[in-house]
């Protein structure tokens, strides 16, 4: 278990570092650098700024020197919780993401959590009940879930609530929350906002599990040790229950560490087809004005956080699932 | 969330007669793979419809009756067109003269049909924008044509956009972008899984090691912030062509993990295989046991999870350029179409800019039944 452990500390920590020249790159990839988009920004706006500064500057950023020990001063920088300066905002990155990047989280959360509640009692139901009315529903939104990308299932969602009902469904707070400082009526608030977002961006990977949990559940039902537990009287919610269910699991802990990662990449696109406070428009904004400092933090800090999540839910799964537990003894 | 459901064969075996099982024990593993795939419906369905899907990306200009940049300021925001089948009890297709006026509270064009100016829509009319048949052939014959009009003026069947271009013809040239770059895509991330999956499987040790690290690294970062970073750094004055490209090579570059881990899974199992033990003790090289002996039986398995593959891409693809950082106007492909449709507004004013999600809906339903025919098909002998 403890060499288990180890692994998947090492292969989180080797990923966040994947993910941060994977951010520096990213920073680094537009032409020029900080400091020419500064004095473009400058001259725009009236100001001068002779050479000798921008050298002065140049050097006082460490913009002379080789890529290498840039990455490493970034590094350090970020480290310290000092993310830079966007250029957009003129302000400090940190301020600019500010609550949004949590507010993505608690999306991708939410929608992760939905898909287990909703995946599992599904999956189950439409195995023992196979071929039932049910079952083809299941099915059905298997499909749909498949086919339809989470951003398109957003604009028709939008559509259909404002044809429908004339509201507006987009957004994780009512309009008399989305400034106010944070207290229990905002909590409460964006847990009334939740479920849609959540629901949206959680079908795909709900359909999946649908179909993983009701296949491994069929596979398993037809085993000779099922037959014998109900043949020895046992009741049948006890028969699924306590030995098939448990073994069809198996795949869902294959797949969700894929899940988290999946979800928020999701939430992304589909924050900005429903205007949700989160980091997704926030991003493309500071991609297409080329702001990178923002840019690239929002992928770093994403990326870190999807790492961390992915470790919790391995060490959730751990505590779970015995034969993960021994892995290590082997 | 690549993991896919073992499909189920829940239909009762069939029983073969004599004459059947005699057939089947010469028939050559194509025969028997093709065998298993008819008698999986959905996925002759899905066959058949992403046939026709590519059948339209080859005949994209003769589908289309209106050049798809051609715009028309006095048709902007046209709803779709209806067809009147019947005249009079005879059939003969047509549609109404439209007169379009601004409304003077709330600026918007109303357009109301005129049903005493009855356009009769022909089909394979000569005449109207002129092309390339399959880039070689110089032709004007499309599908759609009317008479007696110009089709700019007249023929709008799934409406027009803000700046009056029709929908329809844009959606079929939209279709032959979209669907393009997902096959090209594929092919490199093919390229990318197979040469890196063989190498892990075939040698395995340290290299394995560091190439399944990789994948599973590259798995658990989120990929869209990943590709619009990317994007995003495309030069802003590079040519349609050099986006198309550069933005092929950016999906293909973080899609190629699925494909490799199939590739080195279908290598680790038949290494241990008697056949391949057979071989070597025979004396055959390396690469003949990789291409005459180890390659044609996973092959199959191959082509299904490339067709799996495909609509990844095209979601990939619709979704970047839905949000402006993949292909750009005057490019069209589905993503370029949608990005219209962004807006709640936009929606509320023309609801029918929505119909370019149909085709991606679609395409995605049947490759994916496809690619699940073809998996179950791939492994003739199970179960």
């Amino acid at each position: 278990m403890l060499a288990y452990l180890i692994r998947r500390a090492i292969l989180a920590v080797l990923t966040i570092w994947a993910v941060s020249l994977l951010s520096f790159i990213i920073i680094q990839l537009p032409p020029g650098d900080y400091l020419t988009a500064y004095i473009a920004q400058m001259s725009a706006s009236g100001g001068f700024i002779s050479q000798e500064e921008v050298d002065a500057l140049r050097h006082e950023y460490g913009l002379d020197r080789p890529l290498s020990v840039q990455y490493l001063r970034w590094m350090r920088m970020v480290l310290r919780g000092n993310f830079g300066v966007s250029l957009e905002w003129s302000r400090p990155v940190s301020e600019v993401i500010g609550d949004r990047l949590w507010l993505t989280m608690v999306v991708s959360v939410a929608a992760v959590v939905l898909t287990w509640a909703l995946a599992l009692p599904i999956g189950i139901y439409s195995a023992v009940r196979q071929y039932s009315l049910g079952d083809y529903l299941a099915t059905l939104v298997g499909f749909v879930g498949l086919a339809v990308p989470s951003f398109l299932l957003a604009l028709v969602l939008m559509y259909l609530g404002f044809t429908l009902f004339n509201a507006n469904i987009g957004g994780l707070f009512s309009d008399e929350f989305a400034q106010a400082p944070w207290s229990w009526a905002k909590a409460w608030d964006l847990m009334k906002h939740l479920p849609l977002p959540a629901l949206i961006l959680g079908l795909a990977g709900t359909a999946q599990l649908i179909r993983i949990m009701r296949a491994n559940l069929l596979d398993e039902l037809r085993k000779p040790y099922v037959v014998t537990a109900r043949a020895r009287g046992l009741p049948e919610m006890r028969v699924i229950l306590k030995y098939p269910v448990r073994v069809a699991l198996n795949p869902f802990a294959s797949t969700v560490g894929y899940l988290l990662p999946y979800v928020v990449s999701g939430s992304i696109i589909v924050s900005l087809v429903l205007s949700l406070p989160t980091v997704g428009p926030l991003l493309l904004k500071a991609l297409v004005a080329q702001d990178m400092f923002l840019a690239g933090t929002i992928v770093l800090l994403l990326g870190v956080l999807t790492v961390i999540g992915t470790f919790l839910s391995d060490l959730l799964l751990m505590w779970i699932d015995p034969r993960i537990r021994l892995e290590g003894r082997k | 969330m690549a993991e896919r459901a073992p499909v189920l064969r829940e239909e009762p075996e069939e029983t073969i007669p004599v004459t059947a099982e005699e057939r089947i024990s010469v028939a050559t593993q194509w025969q028997l793979m093709w065998w298993r795939f008819r008698r999986h419906r959905l996925a002759m369905v899905g066959t058949i419809v992403v046939l026709l899907f590519y059948l339209a990306v080859l005949l994209a200009d003769f589908l289309a009756y209106v050049e798809p940049t051609a715009s028309e300021a006095q048709r902007s925001l046209l709803p779709p067109q209806r067809i009147h089948w019947f005249d009079e009890g005879r059939l003969s297709p047509h549609v109404y003269g439209l007169t379009g006026r601004r409304d003077p509270v709330t600026l918007k064009r109303v357009y109301t049909p005129d049903p005493g100016k009855r356009i009769r829509v022909r089909f394979f009319v000569r005449g109207g924008f002129e092309y390339q048949l399959l880039g070689i052939i110089p032709s004007t014959l499309h599908l759609l044509g009317v008479e007696g009009a110009s089709p700019e003026e007249t023929l709008f069947l799934l409406g027009t956009d803000e700046q009056g271009r029709d929908l329809w013809s844009r959606l079929m040239y939209g279709t032959r972008t979209s669907l393009t770059i997902g096959l090209a895509g594929v092919g490199l991330s093919l390229v990318l899984g197979v040469v890196l999956g063989g190498i892990s499987g075939l040698y395995g040790g340290v290299v394995d090691t560091v190439i399944q690290r990789v994948i599973e690294i590259l798995r658990s970062i989120p990929t869209i912030p990943l590709w619009m970073g990317l994007a995003a750094a495309l030069p802003n004055d590079w040519t349609v062509m050099q986006v198309y490209l550069a933005i092929t090579i950016i999906i293909s570059l973080i899609g190629w993990t699925e494909l490799a881990r199939v590739v080195r899974g279908r290598f680790l199992s038949l290494r241990e295989e008697d056949f391949v033990m057979a071989a070597e003790l025979s004396g055959c090289g390396q690469t003949r046991i990789i291409f005459t002996h180890l390659v044609p039986s996973f092959l199959s398995h191959i082509i299904a999870a490339t067709t799996l593959a495909i609509p990844v891409m095209i979601i990939s693809e619709t979704s970047l350029s839905f949000l402006g950082l993949g292909l750009r106007p005057p490019a069209i492909s589905w993503g370029v179409l949608l990005q219209q449709a962004q807006t709640i507004q936009a929606l509320a004013i023309s609801p029918w800019l929505l119909i370019s999600a149909v085709p991606v809906i679609i395409v995605i339903l049947a490759l994916n039944f496809m690619g699940d025919g073809l998996r179950d098909a791939a492994d003739p002998y199970g179960h």
